[in-house]
């Protein structure tokens, strides 16, 4: 196991380096100065030279890739270029709404997926299993942006439930701020639920034809118990690989749900870094984003161990 | 008093007729075996007695066992009476087992949920069960996973989660098809002390008339669903009436008529064949596992004969297949066809290759389920410089399918169109179709049914004769390699140890493992012979 954890740390530690240098040179060929931009068309040449200078804008690619790697491993994020404030305590802001909001959903699409999958799967073929694999079809199929137009629609604006979007920070207490993120996890929660649920129940089909199910109910295992101690943890595997992949998502992918919410998240940052040429915050966020999706994929690997002896056992 | 009491059992699944007026006893302590082919409907009996039945299924007549009607009890009884009162053992022990759960809490759950005791308890009677099935503590402690055992271990490990209760009936379903000769006999006679020490009654199903031969106090045959004949063995083998009956037997002990061509040319040359496998370090510094497959093996096949290799799994007669195939890199040693090389510096040679074909053991798995006929049978002609096109690639098709005993019409069809014995000929039709000089069966009637098996072996001999073919045929079953090779190679970890004629390997074994084997191998009796 300790081997296993070793071998999936060197592989982390390789992957992000790999990153880093991708997402370096990418914005390295993306066209635009960002100095120019920043002081506008009418600049003149020698001003702009001076912003690069001072930016840091001049050293060869790799002076300037390892005083960005320096930083970020020291935890200096460099200043944004528009907005003349630490990139860390701008992400370190985003992250207080994006990173709930995550979990939020995430916890909200495994409540649902869980019991509607394995519903669906013991009983396979009724009523049941056809209104559930309806509902995720539905659900997978209509646009989540839409999906929160209507909650707003019904729940905001008709019975004044929630508020219709915003975020009034953590400050104004657990409640508060809670509510606030409810509609956009439900929001983006539904379309990851309905995914989840129809993986859920086919993998639990698969384990469930299994020959050693037929042994547990040879011994006297009523079908439910069957499927409780045996079929269960198998059929895990590709459902936490779902679940990695979908946090990862969350985390970054909620840019439309952010903005139809008016919430100040990673996403929106992103957004309006990009079309601001703030290339520094940009490649900040995109960085802290592969550093989270790698860390979650580690997380699911350890989990899969946990899980499987086999993989224990293989390294 | 009868423990088990099946009387005019009929079980349709949807509709479609399985079984139809099954009648069968088992009474304490006795050993009853169902005998049939595949689809005979033998494990379908054995499914009805455990009320294990798929969804769709009806059942008609009565199903007693020890005085509970089975067909009548609801499911909750049901579950009381299986792990409890009868236990089951399955065919595959590879997967009978929950991957992820320890063999002890595996064999502890049996008694767990049937009896009102504690964790530690039931554990020890699952060390208590284990014992029994000869899986000492020092080597097999509760904390072990399946994936750490042989399959004969593994089915040892049923075997206790079946008894662990001490059931009045245990249901064997082809309990060592899936397994090694020897192997093979040493379940059967855990089974047979088993039965005798707790005076259990026992339904054994196979469809391998010599693993009951033995055994079984009383044999049941089956056809379509039917039970054509039962009797006192071994006595019924010398008094068979029914013509399919008859018919089992004599394919169980057939032996294909052929002559030995044995010419003084060879035709494949291994010569000090040496595979070796690394494995994954077990610790971050250490040195890695070296396997050693296949160790300098040596031997020749001459132009026309039929040379057998037999081995346990493990054995390394499949790494030496791949290695002849040029499908895996050799680290020592040469194999040479017809004087030629079979790999040329890193790569295979494929004007050997060309003249060498396979015909692996699964006719279901070694076809893709999209491809026509035609398309399969086709495929070794991308060994050719300049495959056949046109009407001359229709007339090899036609003449492949024709001498494999199917017809051109076939040749439109797709793969799930046929049984399994029309696969296996379809396989050889395959190897065919390029006029190969050697042929290598790896384990290619293994999966098939006796009087099927019977068919492809006559098939065999008969391509043999007609286009000088030559063999090498690769087998655990010893009766099969016995039946048609001239001569015949014994393989234990990755080394021959003794070779020779087969009559006289046989008759007359030197090496102590290949006397090992042939003890071990089940016999029908002589008086059926």
């Amino acid at each position: 196991m300790l081997r296993y954890t070793l071998k999936r740390l060197v592989s982390l530690a390789i992957s992000l380096a790999v990153a880093s240098v991708v997402i370096f040179l990418a914005i390295e060929v993306l066209p635009g100065d960002p100095a120019a931009y920043m002081l506008g068309v009418n600049a003149q040449e020698d001003t702009v030279a001076a912003l690069r200078e001072q930016l840091g804008l001049n050293g060869t690619m790799w002076e300037r890739y390892s005083s960005w790697i320096g930083g970020l491993l020291t935890g200096d994020f460099g200043i944004s270029y528009t907005y003349r404030t630490p990139v860390a305590d701008m992400i370190a802001d985003r992250m207080q709404v994006s990173l709930p909001l995550a979990i939020y959903a995430l916890t909200l699409s495994t409540l649902i997926a869980f019991p509607a999958g394995i519903l669906a799967a013991s009983r396979r073929g009724s009523a049941a299993d056809v209104s559930i694999m309806g509902i995720t079809q539905l659900g997978v199929a209509i646009p989540n942006f839409w999906f929160a137009m209507l909650m707003v629609l019904i729940f905001a604006i008709n019975l004044r439930w929630f508020s219709a979007g915003g975020f009034p920070g953590w400050d104004a207490g657990l409640y508060p701020a809670l509510k606030s993120l409810t509609l956009p996890a439900i929001s983006l929660a539904l379309p990851q639920a309905s995914i989840l649920a129809r993986i859920m129940r086919s993998s639990l089909l698969d384990t469930l034809s299994e020959d050693f199910i037929r042994t547990a109910r040879a011994k006297g295992l009523t079908r439910a118990q069957a499927l409780r101690r045996h079929a269960l943890r198998n059929a895990l595997i590709p459902v936490l690989t779902i679940i990695g992949l979908q946090f990862s998502f969350l985390l970054a992918g909620a840019i439309i749900i952010e903005n139809v919410f008016f919430l100040p998240g990673l996403g929106r940052l992103i957004f309006q870094s990009i079309s601001s040429r703030d290339l520094i915050v940009v490649e900040s966020v995109v960085m802290l984003l592969v550093f989270a999706v790698v860390l979650v994929n580690f997380a699911v690997e350890i989990t899969y161990a946990l899980v499987d002896p086999r993989l224990r056992h293989r390294s | 008093m009868t423990l088990l009491e099946i009387e005019s059992l009929d079980l349709d699944i949807h509709g479609t007729p399985i079984l139809r007026d099954v009648s069968l006893t088992v009474a304490p302590g006795q050993i009853v075996g169902v005998i049939g082919e595949s689809g005979s409907g033998k494990s379908m009996t054995a499914f009805a007695v455990m009320q294990l039945l798929p969804n769709g299924t009806t059942c008609k007549g009565r199903v007693t066992l020890s005085g509970h009607d089975m067909l009548a009890l609801p499911e909750a009884r049901l579950c009381k009476l299986r792990g409890d009162e009868v236990g089951m053992v399955f065919q595959e022990p590879m997967t009978a087992l929950n991957p992820i759960r320890t063999i002890g809490d595996q064999v502890a759950e049996t008694i767990l949920i049937h009896e009102d005791v504690t964790k530690a308890e039931a554990m020890a009677r699952a060390r208590e069960a284990l014992n029994r099935v000869e899986l000492p503590a020092d080597r097999f402690p509760l904390t072990r996973y399946p994936h750490e055992l042989s399959g004969g271990q593994r089915q040892r490990v049923v075997i206790a989660m079946a008894i662990a209760l001490r059931p009045k009936l245990l249901i064997a379903d082809e309990p060592t098809t899936a397994l090694d000769v020897t192997t093979q006999a040493q379940i059967l006679e855990l089974l047979k002390r088993l039965v005798r020490e707790d005076g259990m009654g026992m339904l054994m199903i196979t469809h391998d008339l010599a693993v009951v031969a033995d055994m079984a106090d009383e044999i049941v045959i089956m056809q379509h669903g039917r039970v054509v004949e039962r009797g006192a063995c071994p006595a019924i083998f010398s008094n068979l009436q029914h013509p399919y009956s008859k018919a089992l037997l004599a394919a169980s002990s057939h032996i294909p008529d052929r002559a030995c061509r044995t010419t003084d040319a060879p035709l494949l040359e291994v010569n000090r064949v040496v595979r070796d496998y690394r494995l994954p370090r077990k610790t971050l510094f250490g040195a890695p596992v070296v396997i050693h497959a296949v160790k300098g093996v040596s031997f020749t096949l001459e132009r026309g004969e039929s040379l057998g290799l037999v081995g346990e799994s493990g054995c390394g007669k499949s790494t030496l297949t791949r290695a002849i195939l040029g499908l895996e890199e050799v680290q020592g040693g040469t194999i040479r066809l017809d004087g030629q090389p079979v790999f040329d510096g890193h790569r295979v040679n494929r004007a050997v290759r060309r003249r060498m074909q396979v015909v692996f053991q699964d006719p279901y798995g070694s076809f893709n389920p999209r491809h026509r006929v035609e398309r399969l049978v086709t495929e070794p002609f991308h060994l050719l410089e300049t495959p056949p096109t046109g009407a001359a690639r229709d007339r090899a098709v036609d003449e492949a399918l024709t001498s494999v005993g199917l017809t051109p019409a076939d040749k439109d069809k797709y793969i799930h169109e046929f049984s399994g014995g029309q696969r296996q000929r379809i396989a050889i039709a395959r190897a065919l179709i390029i006029k190969p000089d050697l042929i290598i069966l790896d384990e290619a009637v293994s999966a098939l049914d006796v009087q099927v098996r019977a068919q492809i072996l006559d098939l065999l001999a008969e391509l043999s004769a007609k286009f000088g073919l030559t063999y090498l045929f690769i087998s655990h079953d010893l009766s099969v390699v016995r039946s048609i090779t001239d001569r015949v190679l014994v393989m234990k970890s990755g080394e021959i140890v003794e070779q020779g004629p087969t009559t006289r390997v046989f008759d007359d074994p030197q090496h102590p493992y290949t006397q090992q084997l042939i003890a071990a191998a089940p016999r029908l009796p002589e008086t059926a012979a």
